[in-house]
């Protein structure tokens, strides 16, 4: 241990301004690029899901109106 | 032989679930090291005769340079690789890897400022190894820029790859601007294996940190690319059934 206590810790020989600055800093950095990389990747798995189920549903109503057709071949007519 | 063995992971469902069996052992092995490196790094290694308690600033600001250009390195492979043999999996990794080395450029330059100050007397300034450092950081952005700047993903990774390509150039830069110009920056203090120019109490913890930081870059690769491959892919089905049954379970 080079510290002898919390406040000489946190003085870093004078430097702590510019020790804490640069561990702060980094710590932030990191800190974020973790959470927008996770955030991005649901993200991406949500854009898909999005995607499916709109794809469905459109399947869904294209079926039901063919299905309806079917019903009454000459409603139309 | 090399390409019996690299085919399966031109695979875009093999890599992305390789990245995924990757990921949580690289995480915790980055937790590991970066705490023991961390605490070594800021109670235990000793102050620098000359440079006092800022040289714990070391601990973050060599890691985070070396990183910055060796995952530049890896970024211009994978762009080369994409443009030869049109792998579609290297633009994957590419466009991973080019927000993680801007932050840990970011991280350097930040930290070199912080260091600067009270050693120099300046926050910056304009020489050789400073400005090649930042030019380094706008290679990145640009990168970054290209690969987003066109729907089209093959088209982004093409004009990504050739920046990335054209960038290396900044890589010799960067490394022998020390010896190649007059410098307020130091030499490498690590880099001469076999004649260490620093004491053994500070070089392992310097060690733990980087291999804590090579670790977390890896982790953070693995789970950035395994975006990318998705967003790609996102018609095949076996995406489309990987997302429906991750949906069906949050849904349980």
């Amino acid at each position: 241990m080079q510290f002898d206590s919390v406040s000489a810790f946190l003085d870093m020989g004078g430097y702590g301004f510019y020790v804490w600055l640069s561990y702060g800093v980094s710590f932030a950095a990191l800190a974020l690029l973790v959470t927008s990389s996770i955030a991005g990747h649901k993200k991406a798995k949500q854009q898909i899901a999005q995607r499916q189920k709109r794809e469905a549903k459109l399947r869904q109503a294209a079926e039901q109106q063919n299905a309806h057709a079917h019903d009454n071949p000459n409603r139309e007519h | 032989m090399m390409w019996k063995w690299l085919h399966p992971y031109a695979n875009p469902e093999v890599s992305y679930h390789f990245a995924g069996k990757l990921l949580p052992w690289c995480t915790r092995l980055a937790f590991i090291f970066l705490s023991v490196g961390m605490v070594w790094a800021l109670l235990f290694a000793p102050a620098d005769y000359q440079q006092g308690d800022t040289f714990r600033i070391f601990y973050l600001h060599v890691p985070a340079a070396m990183l910055s250009m060796g995952i530049y390195l890896g970024m211009a492979i994978a762009a080369l690789s994409s443009l030869v043999w049109q792998l579609k999996l290297a633009d994957a990794s590419a466009a991973a890897m080019a927000p993680i080395g801007a932050t840990f450029t970011f991280i350097a330059l930040v930290t070199g400022a912080a260091w600067g100050k009270p050693m120099w007397g300046t926050w910056w300034i304009w020489d050789a190894r400073l400005t090649s450092e930042l030019i380094l950081l706008f290679l990145y952005l640009g990168v970054i820029a290209l690969h987003n700047a066109f729907e089209d993903k093959s088209l982004a990774g093409k004009a990504a790859g050739i920046l990335a390509l054209v960038g290396v150039i900044n890589l010799p830069i960067i490394k022998y601007s020390v010896e190649w110009w007059n410098t307020l920056h130091q030499g490498a203090t690590v880099g001469k294996l076999g004649q260490p120019s620093m004491s053994a109490d500070m070089f392992w913890p310097f060690l733990v940190c980087f291999i804590g930081f090579s670790f977390f870059v890896t982790a953070l690769i693995c789970l950035r690319f395994r975006s990318e491959v998705l967003t790609r892919n996102s018609m095949r089905p076996w995406v489309r059934t990987l997302v429906a049954n991750e949906e069906n379970k949050h849904a349980i």
